[in-house]
């Protein structure tokens, strides 16, 4: 217990100094790390601990990315106040989507299917409508100053993504000790049984996707105040639920450093690739590589290790 | 304590239950058996509100919970057990019971408390952190039975707690149900070994073919005519005698 603890710190430690030291292009890699970690952790609440695997988490990132960049371009608002405004939206969003499928009694892959139209549905209307500007995407006016949320050096945008991380670990950590998130892994792990020892398994399916879909559209904020630019298939397309299901699955579904684990492994995978790409002449048309390594990965961890990563570390990182 | 009057339920166009009626009074053991295929298991199901019945009451501790859905039955205090054992396989045995513990608690350390209390009364002390998948079958059944038992009932509805063990668990598992009425709980049971009903219950129902054919304390259903033909064939009750 008191080794974990020194090791987190440690880990904290390295992760605040590291941009003070490292290269700019480490700080990218270390953003990226970090907001795949968040958003894979929203996946995480509902995916992992409750057991209701999602394919289309993306409706509430890109609910979350249109929202306040709507917010800001359309209706003046400030980048800060739109935030909660769209955690709000994912939160409602998330809200309705659950009403509706788990009131259907949609379970397993009927549920994974039904987000998944779901974010295809919102794609397509996002690529219609005018108020989100359609298919030509909306641009985000570049103003590098803090209180817009932009920052001039990325570094800010980095330390943004280690507490937004540090929080969605946090949200995990308090699952793992508290009464709703032992009534979610009971729901995940035998819905019958739950229900005969009380568990309202509606109600606590419906709060874990709320609770997901707001920090899923935090995700969605961060990263259009990060590129200053969304459009459809960015927003809503089918790679940013993959994305979210894919570092939470190689992490380890349903534990509390899982999304980060498999955000680190995935980032770094890609990295490399990349690298090797461009040294290596013979792969340069196999693109992108990353993509081949991550399918062969999934296999083996799927095949080999079906608890993640996180499973190397702990005998027993399900909790209830 | 629980009051069933006339309660129906079919599936298609097979009767399981046909208005059956039952009263457990505050303190008993009370068994229900009849053969295979009786309607045991979807009688207890309905009564836990996993059915809804077609027709008829169900009333427990004055109060109507006919149609309810599981959770608030639970919540009421009448919680079922599975025949066919239902742990939560990926998670420790003191994690199992903790979900039924936090029904009645908040917080996590007296959740903790009471499933390790729960887990002490049917001798599972010694497992609390096996995972529910790495349990044997008597441990799967004790399992569903100190889950149930966590979540501070005052009815329990035991489904076949004894079926697939050998005799010395049963012998073991007849003395934790013994324990557990002494401490306050009345007790519905459905059961197949009929050595554990006998020795456990004041009263009996036996259910065939959906209905209820008699009601006694075991003494006089074992002499019951009916029953054994239930049982055996029809004849059969006239030819043991002879």
């Amino acid at each position: 217990m008191r080794r974990q603890g020194l090791l987190l710190a440690l880990a904290l430690a390295a992760a605040i100094v590291l941009p003070l030291v490292a290269p700019g292009y480490l700080v990218e890699v270390g953003v990226l790390v970090f907001f795949l970690a968040f958003i894979g952790q929203s996946w995480n609440i509902s995916g992992g601990f409750a057991g209701q695997t999602s394919f289309g988490h993306a409706v509430f990132f890109g609910t979350g990315a249109y929202t306040s960049t709507i917010l800001q371009i359309t209706f003046g608002w400030n980048a800060w106040l739109a935030w909660p405004a769209a955690v709000v939206a994912g939160a409602i969003v998330g809200w309705i989507i659950a009403i509706l499928s788990f009131r259907a009694g949609l379970r397993g892959s009927y549920f994974a299917l039904i987000t998944l139209a779901f974010a295809e549905a919102f794609r397509i209307l996002a690529n219609s409508v005018s108020f989100t500007h359609a298919g030509l995407g909306m641009l985000i006016k570049a103003d590098p100053r803090p209180a817009n949320f932009q920052f001039r050096d990325p570094i800010w945008f980095y330390y943004l993504a280690l507490a937004l991380c540090i929080v969605s670990l946090l949200i995990a950590w308090q699952l793992t000790r508290d009464r709703f998130g032992a009534r979610l892994v009971g729901v995940r792990e035998n819905e019958d049984a739950a229900r005969a020892l009380g568990i309202d398994v509606f109600a606590e399916k419906v709060k874990a996707l709320t609770l997901s879909g707001a920090i899923a559209a935090a995700g969605g904020t961060f990263y259009a105040q990060k590129y200053l630019y969304i459009d459809p298939n960015i927003a809503f397309g089918v790679d940013k639920s993959i994305e979210m299901l894919l570092v939470t699955m190689v992490g380890g579904a349903g534990t509390i450093f899982g999304p980060l684990l498999g955000a680190l492994t995935l980032t770094g995978v890609n990295e490399a690739t990349r690298a090797l790409a461009s040294i290596v002449p013979a792969l340069k048309n196999v693109q992108p590589l990353s993509l081949i390594v991550y399918g062969v990965m999934l296999i083996l961890i799927v095949g080999r290790l079906p608890d993640g990563l996180a499973r190397l570390f702990h005998r027993v990182q399900r909790h209830a | 304590m629980l009051e069933v009057s006339g309660v129906s339920k079919s599936f298609g166009g097979l009767k399981a239950v046909d208005s059956a009626s039952l009263d457990v009074r505050s303190g008993e053991i009370v068994a229900l058996i009849g053969p295979n295929g009786a309607g045991k298991t979807t009688l207890f199901a309905t009564l836990a509100g996993f059915h809804k019945p077609d027709a008829g009451r169900i009333v427990f501790a004055g109060r109507d919970v006919t149609g309810e859905p599981p959770h608030r039955i639970c919540a009421a205090g009448m919680v079922r057990t599975f025949q066919i054992t239902q742990p939560f396989a990926r998670i420790s045995v003191r994690e199992n019971l903790m979900v039924g513990a936090y029904l009645r608690v908040q917080d996590r350390g007296e959740s903790r408390r009471r499933a390790e209390a729960a887990a002490a009364q049917v001798g599972m002390a010694g497992q609390l952190d096996r995972l529910g998948a790495d349990l044997t079958v008597a441990g799967r059944k004790r399992l569903e039975l100190a889950r149930a038992l966590a979540t501070g009932p005052r009815l329990l509805l035991l489904d076949e707690v004894m079926a697939g063990l050998n005799p010395i668990e049963i012998g073991e598992i007849v003395e934790v149900v013994r324990a557990i009425r002494a401490s306050g709980i009345t007790i519905l049971l459905t059961e197949h070994v009929m050595q554990a009903v006998m020795s456990l219950a004041d009263r009996v129902y036996v259910l065939n073919q959906g209905r209820m054919i008699a009601e006694g304390t075991p003494a006089e259903i074992a002499g019951n005519p009916a029953v054994v033909e239930a049982y055996l064939g029809h004849g059969a009750a006239g030819a043991l005698r002879a």
